[in-house]
């Protein structure tokens, strides 16, 4: 055999750019089709009820989304991680009667308090669920399984039966559920806000990468020298601190709130998710995704709504859009693979 | 203080045991600078805990550990990072949703302002790496659908990252097609141009006698050769990795031949095996041999089904067999005994006799019905027809010593009464005394008219125990011997592909 | 290989276990009935405290009631012992359960006697069980994901079905079966009905050769298929029973409640799983047994009446104290693992063979 003094130019360039323009493609047709489905979504029901894209009916539909779309960012930290947090309904729902508790006994609260709190209950949830899927080594669904009845009953043992009402709510705090910044909505704003915050910190710092890393391979992120624990254990802690977020945006919206709310949100929040493209098994996916995938969500509730569909629908809809996604990501996934094997096979050869 | 001209990396004496099974016996190895160190021996032979030994995977129990003639302990494969050494092991530890240029630098990516990574810094860093490897990636595109050999210049890339000066490639040409390997080889050469020290785990002797400038080969746990690549032939190099005592072993006795049982039809896999096509016949036992990766143990489990073959196909006593059906396999009486003990040939976490009797349960359940004793029964008369060693029926498999684990896969399968045995290394792992006995039994059978077809690598067993040895090579048959034929010499030949060359 | 010179070849089991032999086998076995006197052990502690709580804790009436309220859950929770024994989860069961429950309620509305209702009902389980079990062994979905998406899918079906709408006219021959006891003693019929199903499912899973192969499978499912078992149809036939006895448990508690909706039973799924976990089954697969399942059974609804009963503690601790037991059941053997390892490592160190 020959010895070579210049590296061979292989068929590299041309193989690697066949399959990197496949991939690639296959991940930008997501969070494309999201939005064209949004459109012809959108589009579709405007035609058949024109009151559909009336601004207040817009609005609506925005800030509908909003609250999902905070916990969607959440949930995505976790399932990047190959976790799951099914707790995040009741996390928001101990937050948001937190906030509304607190303001209705104190009317005189600072805001920013109020939110702060929720925030941290919602990081302690999160703490808890962290601990003990990193350091129990209790796999995430079981864990948090049980934390979502646990945090649920306790939401139910502190309100004792009561309820909040938003008359006993300071209006400030009502106001922003309702109020506009230069025509904006102030939540969809925060949701906004949370959205880039947290697509910067996973797309250009060390530990949001490290999550993507541990999804994607965890034995390979184990050997590379990446804190795996604490990034999962951070990851969970965000979630429940964008969950009591969203519990006090909750109750500032609807200002009435019992001990029920946000019950079931978890599967909406993950469907959301896996929707917007982030894969069930970890590794990839956006919060950019996620968040379109709860604005998609949220259309097509209001789109039931506005063409007087039953609304019993809806449920059934989420379901079957979350089983299609997960069904296409896989199929997908599968001709992705073999056409690469053959790709190789044809090399090898 | 460091010795100039010490090895980079040096293991002196070292011993590793798993529980009764000594896996590492006192073994020395040195690499230096500038030093392409080939290390060889068979499946089994000690190579991967020596591996992940230096690469600080496991503690060794004894024995020294030296990198620049300095002692050092690895508790973790971080020290051994630290201490400049890198493992690109066969599976690869990539990001495959990231791209190149992140798999290379994560957990150390360049940071700039704010501590927000630096990805034009990321790129150059990476892109140089690439270009002084002489290799044309692009760093940006994602790693999931590269080829392996792309994948393993990432690896490689990596290490370098971590200006690794200790580069152990264990089997990196095992999935390479002939301009990869090429490209990798040009790089081998760049990184000991570069003062690197690479040791080079293959079977394949072409390369190793073409990249290789030293080899260490290892048997059963031991160093039991080293030398100059310049100062061996390829027989040499062969013989002293499966080389063993033939008195250890039962010699088969002579049985009437039958009629054929198994007759394989040009099989082929695509990438895998080509062509293949041969006979078993009643009270016959064929050796499959070879060197590992030639294809074999494909072949068997493409007869069992448990692969499907992309054109060829099998016949059972004369009736064609569905591809890819175990069930269809075993119905037509075949039994298959894999090479992988603890994850293919039995449920570790289950009893003895639920092992045994896994195969046969249909049978032994009356109404529907299955219960312990039934099972404890079969298992017993099995055991002590096998004369299995247990201490009690309802333990878990796993504590079995491996010649009596490979005894519950043996009589699971005899259980079914089967026309035709296929075997994997069925001596592989296992204690003298056992491995005499599965011999002694597999002579048995084929006495009693069972068909059997024996992938193994080991020399003296192929040669003792076949009426016929089929050899491959790359994936093709290249030779097939009868017993008077077959020796050492006509089998080697046949396994390195030199027949081949030998007619060109 | 020189695997095992490095101790005399003898008639006992390998070198390490070898004097420890009792060890292993001790362990095994200990380990199966340890959980279960674990459990056992609990139970008696729930009865102590119960009985402390309320002066009618340990009473017939206590039973009656306490078990009937269980008795969906404690039927869902033996179907699915199978399905993760063999590593798979089935978190649809309580949505099958409200579909059934809102099928019979529309097909009663159309005028269909119950005893044709009824079948159906099983049918259409036995249905949805199929396309979760088409999902996971044909398209090779993980069944975590797919029983989230059926577990909205089948709930929103049975909303499509009956709407907010709830039926309650069925007739009172069938309704008294619900909540009825049998003959005159003070077991509910519906603990019979758990009775019979338990057995059934506890023969198949420990005496036939279809519960072996459900072991194995979960145990290490290459092997399994390695073996000749057919790993994709046994899967699909437990995600089909799963959605049979789920549909049974809708029709259980439709003439329980006399009312047939389709907002029954939502949170079920977790009780179940509860039961089936903290009953000794791994959420690995693999191990465990329907006794253990039963005993955690008996543990829950002991637990929940305690509560109930007791006039201090408030019943929305049964929700804290089942998600805690959900979590303490995976997280303790994992302590005592650890804790067992670490004693074994400890004592390897001391110096043995030269």
């Amino acid at each position: 055999m020959s010895v070579q003094a210049t590296p061979v130019p292989g068929p590299d360039r041309v193989e690697g750019a066949g399959a990197r323009r496949l991939t690639e493609w296959v991940f930008r047709v997501r969070e494309l089709g999201i939005v064209i489905a949004l459109v012809l979504l959108i589009a579709v029901t405007a035609i058949l009820e024109p009151r559909f894209i009336d601004a207040n009916s817009l609005r609506n539909l925005a800030l509908n989304a909003s609250i999902f779309a905070i916990l969607a960012v959440g949930q995505t930290l976790v399932i990047v991680t190959r976790n799951v947090d099914l707790s995040v309904g009741s996390v928001l729902g101990l937050s948001a009667f937190l906030a509304g508790d607190l303001l209705s006994s104190n009317p005189g609260l600072a805001l920013p308090i109020v939110f702060v709190l929720g925030i941290a209950l919602g990081a302690a949830c999160g703490l808890l669920n962290g601990i003990l899927v990193t350091w129990g080594r209790v796999p995430a669904l079981v864990v948090t399984l049980g934390t979502l009845y646990a945090f649920r009953g306790i939401a139910f043992l502190w309100t004792d039966g009561r309820q909040v009402n938003a008359e006993t709510l300071p209006d400030a705090f009502l106001n922003l559920g309702t109020d506009s910044v230069l025509g904006v909505p102030f939540l969809v704003l925060i949701a906004l806000v949370v959205v880039v915050a947290v697509g910067q910190w996973l797309r250009d710092y060390r530990a949001g990468r490290e999550l993507y890393a541990i999804g994607s391979n965890p034995e390979g992120a184990r050997l590379a020298g990446v804190r795996s624990d604490r990034r999962v254990l951070t990851a969970f802690m965000l979630a429940g601190a964008l969950a009591g977020l969203g519990g006090v945006l909750f109750t500032a919206r609807f200002g009435t709130v019992d001990a029920t709310a946000g019950t079931g949100y978890e599967l909406t929040v993950i469907a959301a998710a896996v929707v917007g493209g982030v894969a069930i098994f970890g590794g990839t996916g956006s919060v950019y995704g996620a968040a379109l995938g709860a604005l998609l969500l949220g259309t097509i509730t209001s789109s039931l709504i506005v063409l007087r569909v039953e609304a019993f629908w809806q449920q059934a809809a989420i379901g079957a859009l979350l089983l299609v996604a997960i069904a296409l990501d896989r199929l997908v996934g599968l001709r992705v693979d073999a056409a690469l094997r053959r790709r190789s096979a044809r090399r090898a050869s | 203080m460091s010795e100039p001209d010490a090895p980079l990396v040096e293991l002196r004496d070292a011993t590793r045991s798993y529980g009764a099974v000594r896996a590492l016996r006192d073994a020395s190895l040195a690499v230096r600078a500038g030093e392409v160190r080939a290390l060889m021996g068979e499946n089994g032979a000690g190579k991967s805990t020596l591996v992940k030994v230096v690469g600080g995977v496991v503690r060794r129990d004894s024995g020294d550990m030296l990198v620049d003639g300095r002692p050092v302990d690895f508790h973790s494969p971080h020290d051994a990072r630290d201490a400049g050494i890198a493992v690109i092991y066969q599976e690869p530890t990539l990001f495959p949703d990231l791209s190149i240029a992140e798999n290379v630098v994560m957990g150390y990516h360049p940071l700039g302002s704010l501590k927000r990574i630096d990805r034009r810094a990321m790129k150059r860093q990476v892109q140089g790496l690439l270009d002084r490897l002489g290799v044309r990636l692009d760093p940006e595109r994602p790693v999931r659908g590269l080829s392996i050999a792309d994948q393993q210049i990432v690896e490689i890339a990596k290490a370098l990252s971590f200006d690794a000066r200790v580069l152990i490639m264990d089997e990196p040409t095992a999935a390479l097609s002939g301009a990869e390997v090429e490209r990798l080889f040009t790089v081998v050469r760049t990184l000991r141009e570069q003062g690197a020290a690479v040791l080079f785990i293959s079977h394949r002797l072409e390369e190793v006698f073409t990249i290789c400038d030293t080899v260490t080969v290892m048997r059963d746990g031991a160093v039991v050769h080293d030398a100059r690549i310049a100062d061996m032939t390829p027989d040499e190099m062969v013989r002293r990795m499966v080389g063993r005592e033939l008195s250890a072993l039962f010699p088969k006795q002579d049985t009437a031949i039958g009629a054929p049982i198994l007759k394989v039809h040009r099989l082929t896999r695509e990438g895998v095996f080509f062509d293949v096509s041969f006979e078993v016949r009643a009270g016959e036992i064929v050796a499959l041999a070879g060197l590992v990766g030639a294809g074999r143990s494909e072949v068997a489990r493409a007869i069992f089904g448990i692969d499907k073959p992309d054109a060829g196909h099998v016949e059972v006593d004369g009736r064609r067999l569905p591809a890819a059906k175990p069930l269809a396999a075993m119905r037509a009486g075949i039994g298959f005994v894999p090479e992988d003990r603890r994850e293919q040939g039995l449920v570790m976490d289950l009893s003895v006799a639920r092992n045994a009797t896994m195969t046969r349960m249909g049978v032994l359940s009356r109404f529907g019905l299955i219960g312990g004793g039934a099972e404890n029964r079969v298992a017993r008369e099995w055991s002590s027809r096998l004369q299995l060693k247990f201490h009690r029926l309802e333990n878990p498999v796993r504590f079995l010593s491996g010649g009596n684990q490979q005894k519950v896969v043996l009589a699971k399968w005899l259980a079914t009464e089967p026309k035709l045995l296929i075997l994997d290394e069925p001596t592989r792992g296992i204690d003298v005394g056992t491995k005499a006995e599965v011999h002694r039994l597999m002579s048995e059978l084929a006495g009693r008219g069972l068909a059997v077809l024996m992938i193994s690598s080991e020399l003296p067993e192929v040669l003792g125990m076949a009426d016929r040895v089929l050899v491959m090579h790359e994936g093709r048959l290249t030779a097939e011997l009868s017993r008077a034929e077959a020796d050492e010499e006509s089998v080697i030949r046949a396994a390195t592909g030199q027949v081949l060359e030998a007619a060109a | 290989m020189q695997a095992d010179t490095a101790t005399p070849p003898t008639a006992a089991a390998p070198a390490p276990a070898g004097r420890r032999g009792d060890g292993p086998a001790a362990r095994v076995r200990a380990a199966a009935g340890r959980w279960e006197a674990l459990l056992v052990g609990l139970i008696l502690a729930t009865a102590v405290f119960g009985q402390s709580v309320s002066s009618e804790f340990l009473t017939a009436d206590s039973f009656t009631t306490g078990s009937l309220d269980l008795s969906e859950v404690a039927l869902m929770a033996l179907a699915l012992t199978l399905v993760i024994v063999a590593a798979e989860i089935d978190l649809s069961v309580a949505s099958v359960l409200a579909l059934s429950s809102a099928l019979m309620a529309d097909l009663w509305n159309r005028g269909l006697p119950l005893e044709f209702i009824m079948p159906i009902c099983l049918v259409a389980g036995a249905l949805c069980g199929a396309f979760n079990g088409w999902l996971v062994t044909h398209l090779g979905l993980p069944s975590l994901a797919v029983t989230i998406g059926t577990l909205a899918l089948f709930r929103g079906l049975a909303y499509v079905v009956i709407g907010d709408e709830s039926v309650t006219d069925f007739p009172a021959t069938w309704t008294d079966r619900g909540f009825g006891n049998f003959a005159d003693t003070f077991v509910p019929n519906t603990m019979v009905l758990f009775a019979i199903v338990a057995v059934a499912f506890g023969v198949l899973l420990h005496a036939t050769p279809f519960g072996r192969s459900v072991y194995a499978i979960g145990a290490n499912q290459e092997a399994a298929y390695f073996t000749g078992l057919r790993v994709k149809r046994i899967k699909l036939i437990l995600f089909v029973l799963s959605g049979t006895v789920a549909a049974l448990a809708g029709i259980v508690i439709t003439l329980r409640n006399s009312t047939a909706a389709a907002n029954v039973g939502v949170g079920f799924e977790l009780t179940a799983i509860t039961a089936v976990l903290l009953g000794g089954v791994s959420i690995f697969g693999g191990r465990g047994t329907i006794v253990g399942v039963i005993l955690a059974l008996v543990l829950l609804g002991a637990i929940q009446k305690a509560i109930l009963l007791s006039e201090t503690i408030s019943s929305y601790w049964i929700q804290i104290v089942t998600g805690a037991l959900l979590v303490g059941s995976v997280l303790g053997p994992n302590i005592a693992a650890r804790v067992t390892e670490a004693r074994r490592l400890r004592s390897r160190q001391r110096p043995e063979e030269g």
